[in-house]
């Protein structure tokens, strides 16, 4: 389902981080949704039709606007720059419904959220839904500098809401706020891998559940050198360039993909490869140490190629 | 009112009854002359007019007696209702669904006044009108899920979605072909199929449970699933297998077209908003061989369905001690002549 929608506030929240506010041209209600949500965002340039997931910052339970904030990020596909270069107040965007991989776990009996830089973002809307909810929670946001720490003007002020900034010398201490969290507690991480993976074996040093530990990596897909891959039922050959995702390029040939998160982390899009002669360069999140090994299968909203043939069982 | 209910009962005497609109409207679940598995799945709703598929929910002339029988079962074994506590949100938000839908598609039985969160409803057909505050379950006589499935025809599982998987973990479950919410609650999707003959080895649960796992917001689907049961029962539940199992051995060749009905269940998915969860509402359809026949096409079709189909499914389906009195009962309706594709009746 897609949203034809009017960007009716654009803000800087920081150097790097803009605020944008998108709401129906005929002021109708959007659908609402859980915390922790994203929206897949159409950003049509020339030929090509990027499109990137961000999450939802907004009140899940409010169906007046969806927010989202975007870090610009020079050195990626050019989908960040874009939001921030091109669009303005009035212009119309078009969004997917909204979509959710890191939802809260509402049978936890205390919520722990972990935020690293712009890892923040789905905290946002999953905050309000505790608040609404009325489920216990402490939220962590670390960032190096108070100017980068574009969150901050959008949490609320409250004694459970801790903000670590490292340039002054309050950097985050896993082991405090893992350690002690009454049973039933559940964490959640989202921020660079090392911050993912740090939580994730400070949990398990301290003996908490798996299943109790979950995290989102907030990922949109890396440019790199232009590569080709062969359709196997056609025979065609796609060309991918160096500022395209493989899914891209799929979709503008009319390859048919599923796809939904499209940062490697919801496994829609996985795809078997027929032939390789070469290296997959993962990006995923999804795929198994063996499995990237075997390079039997590819993520294409993340994963390039570096080779000779890849051909694509599509 | 337009629709006129039915004064009918699914157990004792057993008066369920489909007048010639519900028969020709009934949702017959074969598209070809045999059957086997298949992950048979469409978007939902849309469909001709008047058939079962038109709407997000159907209400047909069987609506107030459905009702009338849940309350019975629920009266008797009150665990046929179980939510576990982190569904609530899931409950609210199948509440809006159903209302918002039945106001919109049925305006002059039900009716929906929404001021914020300040919520008018008003069934007519049941004669029920409600002032409440959505989302703040002390406005309810019971949970939001128990509340509006009360009203809803069709059993109702919710499910919740953690770990790549989908659990079991609320539903109403009062017109089931043989399985039970209370045994069921809390399991997973392969945990809650595991009796299913065949299907894993097929690979048919790992299919489905990817395709669910990735039905969004706004996308709704639908399949058919069918069996068999003996007598128009809804709660054909293991809860109460000594009640209807033994009556599976009153058929004879006189009385197997008025006493044999085919059970269909209209299956429809949906993505709930805040809780993320999916909703899974299982519609049951019942027509008799009689029914079935008066349409030479059914006729022709569920005779040789029935005569051909997998052994191993008809005794899951429960039909194999009947079975050949069944086809032998059908064979009078089928001359061999073919059969136009899809669903509905010929003309």
């Amino acid at each position: 389902m897609k949203l034809a929608l009017k960007v009716t506030e654009v803000e800087q929240l920081s150097p790097l981080v803009k605020r944008f506010r998108f709401e129906d041209p005929t002021g109708a209600s959007l659908p609402v949704f859980s915390g922790g949500a994203h929206i897949t965002v159409e950003m049509p340039e020339g030929e090509i039709i990027r499109r990137n997931s961000y999450s939802l910052i907004s009140d899940p339970y409010d169906g007046s606007a969806y927010e989202i904030a975007i870090r610009r990020e020079d050195k990626g596909r050019g989908g960040s720059v874009y939001m921030h270069t091109k669009v303005s107040e009035g212009d119309e965007i078009t969004v997917s419904a909204p979509a959710n991989l890191f939802q809260l776990d509402l049978r936890a009996r205390k919520h722990v959220l972990i935020a690293g830089g712009i890892g923040i973002t789905p905290f946002l809307s999953q905050l309000k839904q505790l608040d609404m909810e009325q489920k216990p929670y402490e939220l962590h946001y670390a960032a190096r500098s108070r100017e980068e720490a574009a969150g901050i003007k959008l949490l609320p002020q409250a004694a459970h809401v801790h903000v670590h900034i490292s340039e002054e010398g309050a950097r985050m201490d896993l082991g405090a706020i893992l350690d002690g969290q009454p049973l039933g507690t559940h964490v959640y991480t989202c921020g660079p891998e090392g911050l993912i993976a740090a939580v994730a074996d400070q949990a398990a040093r301290l003996g908490w559940p798996k299943a109790s530990v979950h995290s989102e990596a907030f990922t949109a897909p890396p440019p790199g050198e232009p590569f080709e891959v062969v359709i196997a039922s056609t025979g065609e050959t796609v060309h991918v360039k160096a500022d395209q995702s493989l899914l891209e390029a799929l979709e503008a040939a009319k390859v048919e993909i599923e796809y939904s998160c499209r940062g490697g982390g919801c496994g829609r899009c996985q795809t078997k490869v027929t032939a390789c002669d070469g290296r997959i360069l993962h990006n995923d999140h999804w795929l198994s140490e063996d499995e990237r090994a075997a390079q039997k299968d590819i993520m294409p909203c993340m994963s390039r190629f570096k080779g000779t043939r890849l051909e694509l069982d599509l | 009112m337009t629709m006129q209910f039915n004064d009918e009962t699914f157990r004792g005497d057993y008066t369920y009854h489909n007048s010639p609109a519900a028969v020709r409207r009934f949702p017959f679940p074969f598209d070809q002359d045999s059957y086997m598995y298949s992950v048979n799945i469409e978007q939902h709703p849309g469909g001709p007019k008047g058939t079962p598929f038109e709407k997000m929910f159907d209400v047909d002339e069987h609506y107030v007696a459905e009702m009338k029988d849940r309350e019975i079962t629920l009266a008797e074994d009150p665990l046929r209702c179980q939510s576990l506590p982190h569904m609530e949100l899931a409950g609210w938000d199948l509440l809006e669904l159903i209302m918002v839908s039945k106001a919109r598609d049925y305006p002059d039985l039900f009716t929906l006044h929404r001021d914020g969160n300040a919520w008018h409803w008003i069934n007519k057909p049941l004669g029920i009108e409600k002032k409440f505050t959505f989302l703040d379950p002390t406005t309810l006589p019971c949970g939001p899920m128990e509340y509006i499935t009360r009203q809803t025809q069709g059993d109702f599982a919710l499910l919740h979605e953690r770990d790549n998987n989908l659990w079991m973990d609320a539903g109403m479950i009062t017109s089931q072909a043989d399985w039970s919410l209370d045994f069921d609650v809390g399991m997973n999707f392969f945990e809650w199929h595991a009796p299913v003959p065949k299907a894993r080895k097929m690979g048919v649960f790992d299919k489905a449970l990817k395709f669910l796992l990735a039905v969004g917001q706004g996308q709704h689907y639908r399949r058919l699933n069918w069996t068999m049961t003996v007598n128009p029962r809804l709660d054909t539940s293991p809860e109460n297998y000594h009640k209807w199992g033994p009556e599976k051995r009153t058929i004879t060749p006189e009385n197997v077209g008025q006493k044999q009905f085919l059970r269909v269940e209209l299956q429809t998915f949906f993505r709930l908003p805040r809780s993320n969860a999916l909703a899974f509402p299982i519609r049951c359809y019942l027509a008799n061989l009689e029914d079935i026949a008066s349409q030479p096409k059914w006729g022709r079709r569920l005779h040789r369905v029935l005569r051909d189909i997998d052994p191993a499914l008809a005794e899951y389906k429960g039909f194999a001690v009947n079975q050949e009195m069944i086809v032998d009962y059908l064979s009078k309706f089928d001359d061999g002549a073919p059969t136009s594709p899809g669903i509905f009746p010929d003309l």
